[in-house]
């Protein structure tokens, strides 16, 4: 773990205890997130991102998920063995969260404003013309317009993106140190959703704050984020800064992925889709997990699966044919 | 919103009237009214006069429309035992009912909630299954039976309160229980499922995201939102108090409407019972028009629509 | 999967029992009055025999007999008005469901309004001018069941109208009668019985209470609700007149509710709801 490391994850396990069987969801997940840096997470749906997000915030769904194994430092200190207690004062001032859907992320019976001095007065105790002040000043900050009269509307009064600002307004009013966003612009309208990056870009460059960005889109990878980790299959696969990983994708599963995003230059006009399924969660095979759909799986792929190799500077890949 | 409650007093006037007519059409097309209206030793020109008031020698339209017209007026036919207005028989009894009513709700609502919800916290385990076990009880249990059970146990053998009738605080205790009970379970059935869903949802993890106290989460965020499907059943849990109210006066002799309604029966006072209904459809309308109006304050994306 | 409820299948079956065979299981009749032998107590006190295993009443009848009679009561009055009720409320929910529009809207209204407006008081209305009896019950207690059928049985519907087969029945032509009776009706059939199983004990704790406020099936008949209603001025003297009715009323609703909740489990978890 080297110093400017804000977030580091090891060998995160959580799975699903069901009647039908365990669940392996998220299988020896590691990576860490530097101080200040976009890290994109990216993977199909099912592949344990959002998963990996809800262990590490310790937010699983009640009952039947659990983490079993694995390590979560956040600051120097393993977040897995906090009380939930303790858990309370990470949650919001050193890391935080936007959810996906913005319609159902907030509460339809409570005013934004009543929302925000929740979060506000965890950091500042002051009165509530105070706290009024600081909930219009948060939303002036995700460029809410008129954000004096937003204070006390309900939800429902505002359109999905600009909840999604509110939900983002919460999430940061904590002055976290990492920020969790789970495809937080997969619900909204496509030209609303470029507006929302270039505000949590703006957001993350003025605060400092580290982002973990998941998304199944390539593309907006290369817009957003620094470095990319590409998860299948409940396991990171390949994990380096995003210029090398798109000019030289070095698991196949990542040069799949990468065929399969639309180029304005398109060479030869046709997107490439991954043939066959990712193997059940319940009865995964020993070997490499992306065998099966693997143009250059052998023997060796199946028996077992491959360490984590350097291949460039901060580069690495899952891939026994980078086997030195 | 305004649109809204008008739309709901309508729909209260509908339904007013179809219980008008049905009340109606049962006290004429069954039998003689006359000998329904009237006791048994009333006189030739007794009956006469009956028959002159309410036009029953002329079309069934023409009695109906002599019924509503009376029942406008707020007149709602003699009560044969009682010899009085029967209007006025109803309104001098509700005082009685509207004593204990609310007792009963907050204790229903006191400890139907709070059950509610730590049966949906410990979902599965040994608490919620007690709290299952409660539930299934209050509906096995016959109101009336409770309420006998209860002054056997507190009235005959302790000694500790009164068996029945009206009177000082002591006499509210046994009355309140067995109307609260009759309520408890269905709001714990209720609070709990709808808590098991209302924290699944997303706003609940944001609120979590943010920091707060489980504390918060729960009884805030949580019972709010869970609070709406209760609200929105208001209607059948007056409907359940008013008749948990006929067996509970029954049980302990309280002079509420509730007794009014019994006495009715079983001295065949049709008229009494006829107004009985038609003034209790009323109360539960105007009941149910007051919670439409709270419903709306809870759940803004009604009151703001 | 959940262990089958045998306590409560036992209890059932006994009660099952006591109504089809009552005079061969009931050791004295239950409306001969023996004025010599009354308020005799249970045979386990003071002063009780095993001549009258359970005491008598008021007027000297053998509480025992008057209760296997009991059985007889509240078990028909339940199956009939069940299947009118249910029956209606199944027709009502179909119709509703499957055409839609207008007839839904009007439907669903009464539906509304019957849930507004308690349907005991209706029952005291038709005990007053039809009178007492058998048939009364049974319409009374009908009112009281059919809403709460057509609403769960529309929403079963509503579903069942967006399957491929109810689309292919349309396009080979089937009329609508035949779609509702011949692909809606067996697939709501389990959720019916399901209703009708969870509404015994709502049926059983109806009737006894119409009996209790002197508006079910006259005395002598014994019903259990009246029995209670009988015993309830003793209660200081002789409990076991109006404690022993409840007792089993209590027990027959736990036992039907515990089997219904099982069974539901079983057939349709989706209607954990209810």
């Amino acid at each position: 773990m080297t110093a400017d490391t804000i977030l580091e994850v090891r060998g995160l396990r959580t799975y699903f205890f069901l009647r039908r069987g365990v669940l392996k969801a998220v299988d020896g997940v590691s990576f860490s997130l530097r101080k200040g840096e976009v890290l994109g997470l990216v993977g199909e749906s099912g592949c344990g991102k959002s998963l990996t997000a809800l262990s590490v915030m310790r937010l699983l769904p009640k009952g039947s998920a659990r983490t079993v194994e694995g390590q979560v430092v956040l600051d120097g200190e393993d977040i897995l063995t906090k009380s939930l207690n303790e858990m309370r004062t990470v949650r919001g001032r050193k890391i935080s969260m936007v959810l996906q859907d913005p319609q159902t992320s907030l509460n339809p019976v409570f005013t934004i404003g009543n929302q925000l001095r929740e979060a506000i007065v965890r950091r500042f105790k002051g009165s509530r013309a105070e706290l009024d002040r600081e909930s219009i000043q948060a939303l002036r900050h995700v460029e809410i317009a008129a954000p004096e009269q937003r204070i006390g509307q309900f939800p429902h009064q505002m359109s999905g993106g600009m909840k999604q600002r509110v939900v983002g307004a919460i999430a940061i009013s904590g002055k976290p140190e990492v920020l969790i966003a789970d495809e937080p612009t997969t619900a909204l309208d496509v030209t609303i959703q470029l507006q929302y990056l270039k505000l949590l870009k703006r957001l993350q460059r003025e605060t400092g704050m580290a982002i973990l960005f998941i998304t199944h889109d390539f593309g907006v990878v290369a817009r957003m984020c620094d470095r990319v980790a590409v998860m299948y299959a409940g396991r990171i696969v390949e994990c380096g800064p995003v210029r090398q990983v798109f000019d030289n994708p070095s698991h196949p599963y990542t040069q799949a992925l990468i065929a399969s995003v639309p180029k304005m230059e398109g060479t030869d006009g046709r997107l490439r889709t991954i043939e066959g399924q990712p193997p059940s969660l319940m009865n995964l095979p020993v070997g490499c997990r992306f065998a099966d759909r693997c143009a250059f799986a052998d023997e060796r792929c199946r028996e077992a699966y491959p360490g984590t190799y350097q291949v460039g500077a901060d580069h690495t890949a899952d891939c026994w044919r980078l086997a030195p | 919103m305004q649109r809204y409650i008008v739309h709901r007093l309508l729909q209260g006037l509908v339904l007013l009237f179809m219980v008008a007519t049905i009340v109606f059409f049962l006290g004429r097309l069954t039998g003689n009214p006359v000998d329904l209206m009237l006791p048994e030793e009333a006189t030739a020109e007794d009956r006469q006069a009956m028959i002159q008031a309410l036009g029953l020698d002329g079309s069934v339209y023409e009695q109906f429309v002599i019924f509503i017209t009376n029942a406008f007026r707020g007149d709602l036919g003699m009560s044969i035992r009682m010899r009085q207005p029967a209007v006025d028989a109803f309104f001098d009894r509700l005082p009685n009912t509207l004593a204990i009513i609310p007792w009963a709700l907050l204790m229903a609502m006191a400890i139907g909630i709070p059950l509610g919800v730590v049966a949906a916290l410990n979902r599965g385990n040994f608490i919620d299954r007690l709290a299952g076990g409660i539930g299934v009880l209050g509906i096995a249990m016959p109101s009336f039976w409770l309420g006998i059970i209860l002054i056997f146990v507190f009235s005959v053998e302790l000694g500790w309160l009164p068996s029945g009738r009206m009177g000082g605080p002591e006499h509210y205790v046994l009355p309140v229980i067995t109307l609260g009970a009759f309520l408890v379970a269905g709001f714990m059935r209720l609070i709990r499922s709808s808590m098991l869903e209302v924290m699944e949802s997303e706003f609940v993890k944001l609120a979590r995201i943010k920091g707060l106290s489980e504390w918060v989460v729960i009884w805030k965020h949580c019972l709010r939102n869970a609070l709406i499907p209760v609200l929105t059943l208001w209607g059948v849990f007056v409907g359940n108090l008013i008749t948990g109210a006929i067996v509970t006066e029954t049980v302990f002799a309280w002079p509420g409407v509730g007794r009014l309604t019994y006495e009715a029966v079983i001295y065949r006072d049709f008229p009494l019972l006829q107004a009985v209904i038609i003034l209790k459809a009323i109360l539960i309308l105007s009941i149910n028009l007051l919670v439409d109006i709270l419903y709306a304050y809870v759940d803004p994306r009604i009151r703001l629509s | 999967m959940r262990r089958a409820p045998w306590i409560p299948i036992v209890i059932i079956s006994t009660m099952l029992a006591m109504a089809l065979f009552a005079p061969l299981l009931a050791p004295y009749s239950p409306i001969d009055q023996t004025l010599r032998d009354k308020l005799l107590p249970p045979f386990w006190m003071e002063g009780g025999s095993t001549k009258y295993l359970l005491g008598t009443d008021g007027f000297g009848r053998d509480i025992l007999s008057r209760l296997i009679y009991g059985a007889r009561v509240s078990l028909l009055v339940a199956v009939l008005a069940l299947t009118a009720g249910g029956g209606i409320g199944l027709t009502i929910g179909i119709l509703a469901g499957y055409l839609g529009g207008m007839i839904d809207n009007v439907l669903m209204r009464l539906v509304d309004a019957a849930f507004t407006f308690p349907a005991i008081l209706f029952a005291l209305l038709l005990a007053v001018t039809m009178g007492q009896g058998m048939a009364t019950l049974v319409i009374a207690i009908s009112l009281l069941l059919w809403a709460s059928f057509a609403r769960v049985i529309r929403g079963e519907v509503l579903a069942l109208k967006q399957r491929d087969f109810v689309a292919l029945a349309k396009v080979r032509g089937c009329s609508s009668l035949r779609i509702m009776a011949t692909h809606i009706l067996p697939n709501v059939l389990n959720t019916f019985m399901v209703l009708v199983t969870l509404n015994i004990g709502v049926v059983i704790v109806a009737e006894a209470s119409l009996s209790f406020l002197g508006a079910g099936i006259p005395p002598p008949t014994p019903t259990w609700g009246l029995m209670i209603s009988e015993g309830r001025g003793r209660i200081a003297s002789a409990w076991w007149v109006a404690l022993i009715p409840g007792i089993a009323i209590t027990l027959l609703v736990l036992s039907v509710n515990l089997f219904g909740d099982w069974l539901r489990d079983r057939l349709d978890p989706r209607l954990r709801q209810l």
